[in-house]
């Protein structure tokens, strides 16, 4: 064992990835060898640390300094200058990290980090995701070793409905319960299996935690397997997350390797193994019926229910299946107790959420908060507000299933019953945050154009539907709206949510009723006054040229590429609406700022 | 893995390759690695408190280094941060007074005066 007196952790999940991290993880190896510290200094590539907005993130121990956005090039002088002499590099740190005192706060004073509580992600970002062992020092697989040795299937299951644990995919089902529901099927061959489907647009939780920690997805499921009474668990993952696919099969391997996948693991004569489904990414197969069907080679579509996948899943056989995030949460309730869990939280809603949040706030990332922590909170102390000093105006929960939280509801607790009261959901954790320049009905449109796009078209109600529901807003965005269309709107919602085959169709008109609900007198403005409050329907606008402001040089017309422009020199100019493209050329060329939007 | 003792010994192994990644408000000491003190041989002093740290099994205590601390000719030089307690300066160390230092003052609490500043400045 080599003796390190430092670790440099660089964060490998897919965001800093992709901004360069492993770069930066070679230059270090490089100076470390240059300066002949190798072998005292380790470095560490881990998983998200959650403030993607500012990496790629390397913290520093045992000093624990953040550095952000660090790039290839200042490399170099961190190992230099922190490693060599001992001196940090304070004009890398992440800002919220120098205290008044100009000393470096600890990671658990940030802002960002202050109010969160991490448990599903509570090795993400400190261990290394492919090294199995760095996992168990973290008490990993004492959970699965505690179940076979010490505990009946019935009182893991006990344990686990006593913990109040609910599905973190979305619709808030009581795990316990479904694990008892599986246990209890008659049949002798049952499978376990873990929905990685991830396909909301803005949601990247469960990516995070697979590339972060593997592991603990895959010494719950053998939990799960125990407690049920199943030997053989899937991994649904669509193949778009290259990184997190890596890092299951390398995890798979090593959980092989030291015996605690397999046979008889632990002695005890239990057997259990896990084999990765890869998805093509299509937004149905997120869809339990549908996502069991891609895992036995068929087509992703989704069945009617009952029967439910617990009498009658895979291969025909009981089949437990959950969430990402929900398994990621076992092996802790397993170890610390059912009661410390369901100390956290709301009456309901036990525990902690992890949410993606992003769009328009200035901490883009990943935040872990126990149940009913407000919106306020979230938006404000972890999120660090809105860029620009704008106005918040509505945040997104849900993806395409979820709905619109204005901002009179932001100090509402976020647990899974408050959000169905104001017409949103849970749903697996995106939130994407909106400010003042955003137009609702064009944010429905858009998730509704997702939809129908991710439609299987299996059931008329979602095929034809949804697709109708879009042709009314593509009509009213482009200013061609009809009094009545609202209306119409809303009776096709309501008969598609009745009819519709499986969740995602039911759910599908959620963005446009609460925006609806919420927002209806943009709806208004669009029909009635063919105005875009916010600015952003193109066909709306009118760019005019104000009268007092205007100098009259003639810049706007010559540039402007239709010749829609005219005027004399040193009089203010006019737009012709009509020949205008609203290219939005003027307002750049202006000098004098007197061309808007309207 | 066929028995929970091989997955303690394991956890045990492990858990010092992550120890040094958490906070923690135990003993610091501090190395200084300027350009005199390493002329001056801190190297094997920073490594020699590593090694007593791990063959003690120190929980709480971090081994980290800093700048020139600003007497030269006192070199190798390391501060000792205890909790609740006033620093103290080692001054002109070696390995072996480390090996002291960590066993009575880290451990024992009794800091070795006659390794300290203090007593530097009276010879």
């Amino acid at each position: 064992m080599e003796l390190y007196r430092a670790h440099v952790l660089v964060c490998g999940g897919t965001g800093c990835t992709s901004s360069g991290s492993p770069a930066i993880i070679d230059k270090f190896n490089e100076e470390l060898e240059k300066h002949n510290i190798k072998n005292e200094v380790k470095v560490v590539r881990t998983g998200c640390f959650g403030l993607c907005e500012v990496g790629p993130v390397v913290i520093v121990y045992p000093e624990g300094a953040f550095y952000s956005r660090v790039k290839a090039e200042d490399v170099p002088e961190i190992v230099e200058e922190h490693l060599v002499k001992g001196r940090i590099v304070k004009r890398l740190l992440y800002h919220d990290s120098i205290a008044q005192d100009q000393t470096i706060k600890s990671l658990d004073e940030v802002g960002f980090y202050k109010k969160q509580m991490r448990i599903a992600l509570r090795n993400c970002g400190i261990i290394d995701p492919e090294n199995i062992e760095e996992y168990i020092a973290m008490d990993g697989y004492k959970a699965l070793a505690k179940v076979l040795t010490e505990m009946t299937p019935e009182q893991v299951i006990e344990v686990v409905k006593a913990s109040g644990l609910r599905g973190r995919g979305g619709a808030g089902f009581p795990t316990g319960l479904k694990w008892e529901f599986t246990r209890k099927a008659p049949g002798d061959k049952k499978y376990v299996c873990c929905n990685a489907d991830e396909g909301d647009p803005g949601a990247f939780m469960d990516r995070s935690i697979l590339e972060g920690d593997p592991h603990s997805v895959i010494e719950a499921m053998a939990i799960a397997g125990y407690a049920v009474g199943a030997d053989q668990g899937y991994i649904y993952v669509r193949a778009e997350y290259p990184i997190a696919v890596k890092r299951l099969t390398i995890a798979i391997a090593q959980a092989r390797e030291y015996g605690l996948l397999g046979k008889d693991i632990f002695g005890t004569g239990f057997n259990f193994d896990i084999e990765l489904r890869l998805g093509a990414g299509a937004f149905v197969c997120g869809e339990e019926t549908a996502l069991m069907a891609s895992i036995e080679g068929k087509r992703g579509e989704p069945r009617p229910r009952p029967p439910f996948p617990a009498i009658k899943g895979v291969f025909s056989k009981p089949t437990l299946l959950n969430n990402v995030e929900t398994y990621a949460n076992i092996p802790p309730i397993i170890l610390k107790g059912p009661e410390w869990f369901s100390s956290i939280g709301t009456e309901r809603s036990k525990g902690t959420k992890v949410f993606a949040l992003g769009g328009k706030i200035n901490n883009t990332g990943l935040v872990e908060v126990p149940m009913g922590t407000t919106l306020r909170e979230i938006v404000y102390d972890i999120g660090g507000g809105i860029p620009g000093g704008k106005k918040f105006k509505a945040a997104q929960t849900g993806g395409p299933s979820g709905g619109c939280i204005p901002a009179q509801h932001l100090d509402t607790p976020i647990d899974y019953e408050s959000l169905i009261q104001i017409g949103s959901m849970m749903g697996s954790g995106g939130l994407i945050i909106m400010d003042e320049d955003t137009c609702m009905v064009d944010i429905a449109r858009f998730f509704l154009d997702f939809t129908v796009s991710e439609s299987c078209g299996k059931c008329p109600p979602c095929r034809i539907g949804t697709k109708r529901m879009l042709e009314i807003l593509d009509r009213i965005v482009s200013g061609k709206g009809q009094e009545g269309d609202i209306e119409k709107l809303e009776l096709l919602a309501k008969n598609i949510k009745a009819a519709a085959l499986c969740g995602l169709g039911q759910t599908a008109p959620n963005p446009v009723l609460s925006t609806i609900r919420y927002f209806r007198d943009e709806y208004e403005a669009h029909i009635k006054e063919k105005r875009c409050p916010a600015g952003v329907c193109q066909a709306l606008l009118r760019y005019v040229i104000i009268a007092e402001l205007c100098k009259g040089c003639g810049l706007c017309a010559r540039n402007c590429p239709v010749g829609a422009i005219s005027g004399e020199r040193k009089k203010p100019y006019s737009i012709d609406a009509d020949k205008c493209i609203k290219c939005g050329v003027c307002i750049e060329k202006c000098p004098f700022n007197a061309i808007k939007k309207q | 893995m066929k028995t929970l003792k091989e997955l303690e010994e394991i956890r045990q192994r492990a858990l010092e390759s992550v120890n040094l990644r958490k906070e923690r408000n135990g003993t610091r000491v501090v190395v200084g690695m300027g350009t005199c003190g390493i002329a001056a041989g801190a190297r094997p002093v920073l490594l020699a408190f590593l090694e007593e740290v791990k063959k003690r099994n120190l929980q709480d205590v971090i081994v980290t280094q800093t700048g020139c601390i600003g007497v030269c000719r006192l070199e190798p030089m390391a501060e000792v941060y205890r909790p609740g307690e006033e620093k103290v300066t080692y001054v002109k160390l070696t390995p072996e007074k480390v090996r002291r230092i960590v066993a009575e003052h880290i451990v024992n609490g009794r800091p070795v005066t006659e390794f300290t500043i203090g007593a530097a400045d009276q010879q």
